[in-house]
């Protein structure tokens, strides 16, 4: 085909379809879309070809004297109103019932908060863990009691065909019953300011088997004692990942961390600062403060003064101070720090009864 | 006073400060093409973004932003989606159907002398100018426009501090959208009065012309609708200004901003905006359907099919557009119930507008069909009109709302309905009433070559959004792309790009055929369509007070095409032999 839409449409494949059916009101949202679907290609096709037909059989022409007589029809008038009045309603009667249930949680739910800010998520799950990503157990039906910190958001997770807005003042609810393990991806759908195509993530929510759900639950619950662990722990609890990546010069909305301890750069006064201690703590409590120069628009930080105690920032300042080593950025890269990487990096916690006899030793840094 | 500052006086009163509204409506017009240009620009501008984004713009990037080397920033594509909407919607099609075409012809179509309130008349022109000068001056305020989109959500609208295009920027787009507010609601009561009080003799309700009952139920719309969000628009202003708390929630805050005291509500504001701005999609297709039911009528020559359904059709489309606003709000977190009834009245739209449909291929059905261009325009109108509507039951009915909302499959929708549509209908309109506004006619050979081109790169356009909207691509996305997720779309949006860059390419032929026509078209009489609405019995240009004779109605508007007349057509104001034995009879003798 010459056309360049045809041959562009043809790199395409994937992705321009419907998203897998993860939670149990996909079948019938699905359902009732190829159902409107097809009625509409049927109608348009009918139409269309009818005026094709018309515009052809009753163009003006030598010798054909037309036939203007058709001006009314009850019969036919009637028909084409009260044809489509029975779509309608049968659609209508359709789209209620998926709403229904979409509206109305079942009585055994497990009730996850969430915390939409710009531009980050935050879950809350009942043992106190928080997470940026949502992890669920499958076949458990899940309550969001969503939140806003600031303007409008919206969850959006197309493979449960599941949204609704977060609306600052309100506490909106959205119910699923997740029906097929694997991640999928989040987005915030309702535009929340400059930085809105950055607010979705990749694999947002993971869908497990329970016992998975609950081990993984009972350890995001629990901090870890080595402090880079602990800095790389609470860098995601708090969503600082979603703005500032670890990987050198991968800018998403705030400065990337990576190779980025002990560095200059001006600020926005032109004054040269050090990316030290005393700057990691002063950026975390007052962001504005000394805002690193090209970032101006960018930054939108909140301020984290009572949020993170002093020993959380000195984690959160070890952990910056490991992003100078390539193999730290490796491992922190893909957003998650396996055990295997914590032993070969010589950051993970003692067992228990080992701790007592032999504290770990923090050369690591 | 001297004579020459009497005729730079009377200069003044007869073209700018103008009374008469055949000269309103072409200021309308003309400004009204002007920010079209403006919007399309803007467009341009956006799909750049989504081809190749973060990349310089050729030629006019580096002189537009010259500071980020001819880039568009995230906080710029914000304000560009928002500028692009609010013009093509505030300052385009709204004011070119209902005041441009509005002005026009209600008065020459009902065989009146003029608006009933003159004056008033022009006081709504020229309440256009603070708004095109208050968002016109927003452009230059960084980050070059507001915002916040066209809808003005708070707390990104009103919290200051919350965006980059929260700031002054949106101050005065709020004030742009209140002086168009007054400004319509000027209009539509102008128009009200004029239709009710001024009618010619013999010209009953239902012997008006199709286009003359689209305004009409259009400024009811307008009269009804538009005063709650001007009201809104000033509550927007006095939260962000005078500190009051409609808005916004207590200790509402974004970026560290000072908590305020509250109170409010945003979910108020999406109520307000909605029930103005649904009923405004209304205002945006009501006349141009109108327009388009007379030329399809005039061209097939043959009555319109089924006129009184037609009426009443548009009389229940405007009747449910008033309770049909929370289908924006699906997804907002109001109650069940709500929704369920708002649902209802969505679905139900569609059975009018099935019906419009309907009658138009019974207009067509038997006729002498005549490819001129606004002929071509107003079966583009119809096509695109299909899509447009079809597309929308999927939006009417909730859980698949609730997954295509804010994607782009939205976006499709309501370009085909407002560009598809609405902008086919006022290309059809502009080709149909040229000769009558200028005295001359258009290219027809230019014509037909701009509605080719136009078509085709329309659909280009738009119909791959459907299918960006079913891959779940978000609306209002700077760069979707370095997401894996839509890595995919991007050469189709490449290929959207292409089609767009050309449709606003085509449009230079219509520019150079409408400037162009008006010193050198074809010269053409009274009636060069043979037409039988009224305006085509007043000459071409109409002088003031338009008609050189008293016109007098006859009958109804569509008689064509009657074997037992000389001529296939019979215009309302020539008096004829009653008796006629006529099949139109149930047109002729209504009263």
């Amino acid at each position: 085909m010459s056309l360049p839409g045809i041959s562009l449409l043809a790199d395409t494949p994937a992705s321009f379809w419907f998203p897998p059916k993860a939670s149990t009101f996909a079948e019938e949202t699905d359902a009732l879309y190829m159902i409107i679907l097809w009625i509409s290609i049927i109608f348009f096709v009918g139409i269309v070809v009818a005026m094709v037909v018309f515009v052809a059989k009753f163009r003006r022409r030598p010798g054909y004297q037309g036939d203007s007589r058709a001006l009314h029809n009850n019969a036919l008038e009637i028909t084409w109103t009260v044809i489509p009045t029975i779509i309608v309603c049968f659609i209508f009667a359709r789209g209620v019932e998926g709403y229904m249930d979409m509206m109305t949680p079942p009585p055994n739910t497990l009730d996850i908060n969430v915390t939409a800010s710009k531009w980050n998520w935050a879950f809350q799950y009942p043992n106190g863990a928080v997470s940026d990503q949502l992890h669920v157990p499958i076949d458990q039906p899940v309550r969001l009691r969503m939140r806003s910190e600031d303007v409008l958001h919206a969850f959006y997770v197309p493979a449960f065909r599941a949204k609704t807005d977060v609306v600052p003042g309100r506490v909106n609810i959205l119910w699923f019953e997740p029906i097929l393990e694997g991640s999928y991806d989040l987005f915030c759908a309702e535009y929340c300011g400059d930085q809105h195509s950055e607010m979705i993530k990749r694999q947002g929510v993971v869908v497990h088997k329970l016992e998975e759900y609950e081990a993984w639950v009972a350890n995001a619950a629990k901090p870890p004692v080595n402090p880079v662990a602990h800095g790389f722990w609470l860098y995601k609890r708090h969503g600082c990942i979603a703005c500032h990546s670890v990987t050198d010069g991968k800018r998403i909305v705030g400065p990337p961390f990576g190779k980025t301890y002990g560095k200059t750069f001006k600020n926005t006064k032109g004054q040269t600062v050090t990316f030290d201690e005393q700057y990691i703590q002063e950026s975390v409590l007052n962001p504005q403060a000394q805002m690193r120069e090209g970032y101006q628009t960018a930054s939108q930080m909140p301020s984290f003064l009572g949020k993170l105690s002093n020993e959380e920032i000195v984690a959160i300042t070890s952990f910056l101070q490991s992003l100078q080593k390539d193999e730290f950025i490796a491992a922190f890269e893909d957003g998650d720090l396996s055990d295997g990487e914590k032993s070969s990096l010589g950051i993970e916690d003692q067992p228990e009864d080992a701790a007592e006899a032999e504290p770990a030793s923090s050369d690591q840094q | 006073m001297s004579n020459s500052t009497r005729s730079v006086w009377g200069w003044l009163t007869t073209y700018v400060f103008a009374r008469d509204h055949k000269i309103i409506g072409l200021q309308f017009l003309f400004s009204t093409m002007l920010w079209f240009l403006v919007g399309g620009m803007l467009a341009m501008a956006i799909r750049w973004q989504l081809a190749w984004p973060w990349q310089n713009m050729p030629i006019v990037g580096p002189m537009l932003f010259s500071g980020e080397g001819g880039q568009i920033s995230p906080e710029f594509y914000t304000s560009l989606v928002t500028q692009h909407a609010t013009v093509m919607i505030f300052f385009v099609i709204i004011p070119i159907l209902t005041a441009a075409f509005g002005n026009y012809l209600i008065p020459l179509m009902i065989g009146a002398e003029d608006m009933a309130f003159p004056t008033l008349n022009m006081m709504s022109y020229w309440m256009m100018w603070p708004a095109f000068l208050l968002i016109g001056f927003s452009f230059f305020v960084p980050p070059y426009g507001a915002g916040a989109g066209w809808t003005s959500y708070p707390p990104l609208s009103v919290l200051v501090e919350s965006s980059p295009g929260s700031g002054l920027a949106q101050t005065l787009w709020l004030g742009g959208v209140a002086c168009v507010g007054v400004a319509s609601m000027m209009g539509s009561v102008n128009y009200l009065t004029t239709i009710i009080q001024m009618r010619a003799p013999g010209m009953t309700f239902l012997r008006m012309p199709m286009t003359v009952w689209g305004l009409f139920i259009t400024a009811i719309l307008q009269a009804f609708a538009l005063p709650v969000l001007t009201a809104g628009a000033v509550m927007q202003l006095t939260d962000r200004l005078l500190g009051t708390g409609f808005y916004l929630p207590e200790l509402a805050s974004a970026n560290n901003s000072p908590a305020v005291s509250g109170g409010g509500q945003p979910l108020l504001w999406q109520h307000l905006f909605w029930f103005y701005s649904h009923p405004a999609v209304y205002i945006m297709i009501l006349p141009a359907m109108g327009m388009v039911s007379d030329i399809i009528a005039t061209f097939s020559r043959k009555p319109l099919f089924g006129y009184k359904p037609m009426v009443l059709a548009t009389c229940t489309i405007a009747g449910l557009g008033f309770v049909v606003w929370g289908h924006h709000m699906y997804t907002s977190g109001m109650s069940p119930v709500l929704g369920i009834t708002f649902a209802a009245a969505t679905v139900a739209i569609a059975i009018p507008s099935a019906v419009k449909v309907f009658n138009w291929l019974g207009t067509m059905w038997g006729g002498k069909i005549q490819f001129s261009s606004p002929m071509l325009f107003a079966i583009g109108f119809v096509s695109m009109f299909i899509i447009g509507g079809l597309s929308g039951i999927l939006m009417a009915s909730t859980p698949v709302d609730v997954v295509i909302h804010d994607t782009y499959y939205i976006v499709a929708h309501f370009h085909y309905v407002l560009v598809g549509a609405a902008t086919m209908g006022i290309f059809a309109g502009t080709y149909f009433w040229f000769p009558k506004m200028f005295g001359r006619q258009m290219s027809e050979f230019w014509g037909k070559a701009h509605f080719a081109l136009t078509f085709i790169f329309i659909n280009g356009t738009f119909f791959p959004m459907h299918l960006l909207g079913a891959g779940n691509m978000p609306r209002r996305y700077a760069d979707p792309y370095h997401f894996e997720l839509f890595a995919d779309m991007l050469p189709l949006n490449r290929f959207i790009t292409i089609c767009a860059l050309a449709t606003m390419a085509s449009q230079a032929i219509f520019m150079l055929n409408f400037l162009g026509s008006i010193f050198f078209g074809k010269r053409v009489g009274r009636n060069p369509w043979n037409s039988n609405t009224l305006e085509w019995s007043a000459p071409s240009p109409p002088g003031h007070g338009n008609y050189d004779f008293q016109p007098i109605v006859h009958r109804g508007p569509y008689e064509y095409g009657n074997p037992n007349h000389p001529r296939d057509f019979h215009p309302q104001t020539e008096p004829g032999p009653e008796d006629l034995t006529s099949p139109l009879q149930e047109v002729s003798h209504e009263s």
